[in-house]
């Protein structure tokens, strides 16, 4: 291979002199030989190489690389972000149902306790007027009765008065002389068993 | 040599080999080490169109990445992803180095397609230099992180003890051969690909020499540098992705050098 | 049609070295056919494979390569 290359390069070299020439009289350079065979040519390429790769690796490894690679993780950060965010949201979503349903349930027993509350006022106010209703109505009797009763009662003594004016009016009448205390007593005793 | 006596007979021209040539960017002369060539050229062509891709094509710093900026994030998933099942999590040091070598190839292979367009890895110089710097790299991060273990991987513990000499000559030869066919299978294939395509397109004159050949051949030969174009599309991309999976192999092989 | 004999000798020497390539392309059509095969009966292992497969047809497109390199410097260089 080595011994190859080298009568390579020795050929090539005869032709860059015979291109050279051919070049001077106006003609259109050709290969002769294969160029990547021509060493004369391997120190430039290999110096213009080297400089290129290291530009070439400044470039990726120092500017584009990292600026690839956060742009990446920014992009999953982003990702995962929004997935937690949407969790979170999902998860509030929850607790939003959870609070409306303890509302709802809440709304309900205030409203039952509201009812039963005013149940039991009207039901007092309602228990209130019927004792004071009673209470009246036992009144009203109980002055119906005393007056009845006074009314009776006067009714006793007019008719006793009238009785004993009968009684010694009619012992006069008789002839007797009238024991006052006698027709009184023999009155009441009658009008007891009468009146009674 | 055998290159003048070409076509002469048919009076057709086939110079496939000229595109190859190493000339002074300025004026003519011979090339120094330090004479500005068009391997210059095209070097910071390649280096500009990854500064392009990668870095005016991610200035957005996008959350919803534009087009550039997908591009440059699926080259760069692409090659992490490589690295980290090939050469394993301890790998990923090495990234950006191998990711420099992916875009370096790439561009030179893509860039190299473009008509008038010099092809820096269609010359041994350029691939034997990254090959060897592979190759020398990856043999002393194999010593420095294993020691002498290192040399466990040319030792087949799993192979029957009579054979394992044998193995280990084969190992260590296949070992050093390493450089030699990245080398050459990179540069061999642009060559190959270039050639052909103008191979292919010096057929094309045909019909200005003969109308009649011509007429037949022109169609033909010019469909058939557009078919081999399209294939060479395809075969710089696959030729700059085989170059970065065997270095990461060959990584993966010095962090590992258990079998 | 003059030419010397070792012209001769070197353009057929060519011709016979560029058949090396034929065997690579054998080789590589191998290795793309088996994986193809072999991922139509398990495709969601295909996947994982595409790396080997690579890495496969690039060893024996080298091989094809050497073929190409000594048919160059046989047809340049000598």
């Amino acid at each position: 291979m080595i011994s190859l290359l080298q009568e390579a390069a020795t050929t090539a070299a005869e032709h860059t002199e015979s291109v050279a020439s051919s070049v001077a009289h106006g003609e259109t350079e050709t290969a002769t030989g294969l160029p990547q065979l021509d060493l004369t040519s391997f120190g430039n390429q290999i110096f213009w190489l080297v400089v290129a790769m290291v530009v070439l690796y400044w470039i990726v490894a120092k500017v584009a690389l990292p600026r690839i690679g956060a742009v990446l993780s920014d992009r999953q950060g982003a990702i995962t972000g929004d997935l937690m965010a949407a969790e979170e949201f999902k998860l509030k979503a929850k607790e939003a149902e959870a609070a409306y349903d303890k509302a709802l349930a809440d709304a309900r027993t205030e409203a039952g306790k509201i009812v039963a509350a005013n149940r039991a006022d009207i039901q007092k106010e309602l228990d209130a007027a019927i004792a004071h209703a009673d209470a009246e109505i036992a009144a009203r009797t109980a002055e119906s009765e005393g007056r009845i009763r006074q009314i009776r009662d006067s009714a006793d003594n007019d008719a006793r008065e009238v009785a004993r004016d009968v009684t010694a009016e009619l012992v006069r009448a008789f002839g007797g002389v009238v024991d006052q205390g006698a027709v009184d007593q023999a009155v009441d005793s009658r009008m007891k068993g009468a009146l009674q | 040599m055998a290159t003048e006596a070409h076509g002469e007979a048919t009076g057709l021209s086939f110079h496939p080999m000229d595109q190859f040539i190493v000339r002074p960017l300025f004026g003519d002369g011979d090339v120094h080490w330090y004479t500005p060539s068009n391997v210059t050229l095209w070097l910071f062509a390649i280096v500009l169109a990854t500064l392009a891709l990668l870095v005016l094509g991610t200035r957005g710093r996008a959350i919803v990445p534009s087009r550039s900026q997908s591009m440059a994030e699926m080259s760069y998933g692409m090659i992490h992803k490589m690295v980290g099942d090939i050469a394993g999590k301890d790998g990923l040091k090495y990234f950006p180095y191998i990711m420099t070598l992916f875009m370096f190839v790439l561009f030179a292979n893509f860039l190299g397609l473009l008509p008038m367009a010099f092809t820096v890895t269609s010359h041994i110089a350029v691939t034997g230099f990254l090959a060897l710097a592979v190759f020398l790299t990856v043999t002393v991060i194999g010593f420095v992180k294993n020691g002498a273990h290192f040399l466990d991987l040319f030792w087949v513990r799993s192979a029957p003890l009579a054979i394992r000499p044998v193995l280990a000559v084969i190992e260590v030869i296949s070992y050093f051969v390493r450089p030699l066919s990245l080398s050459i299978r990179l540069a061999g294939n642009m060559i190959a690909g270039h050639a052909v395509i103008k191979v292919f397109a010096g057929f094309a004159a045909l019909i200005l020499i003969n109308p009649g050949l011509g007429a037949l051949v022109t169609p033909v030969s010019i469909l058939a540098v557009v078919g081999m174009y399209a294939f060479e599309i395809l075969v710089a991309f696959i030729q700059a992705y085989v170059f970065t999976i065997l270095t990461c192999v060959y990584l993966k092989d010095a962090l590992h050098p258990s079998h | 049609m003059e030419g010397n004999i070792g012209e001769l000798g070197q353009y057929i020497g060519v011709g016979l070295t560029a058949i090396g390539m034929g065997g690579a392309a054998i080789g590589v059509g191998n290795v793309a056919g088996n994986f193809l095969s072999g991922a139509l009966r398990n495709p969601s292992a295909a996947a994982g494979q595409t790396a080997t497969l690579f890495i496969g047809m690039a060893f024996a497109e080298a091989l094809g390569i050497f073929s190409f390199l000594v048919a160059l410097l046989l047809m340049f260089a000598v």
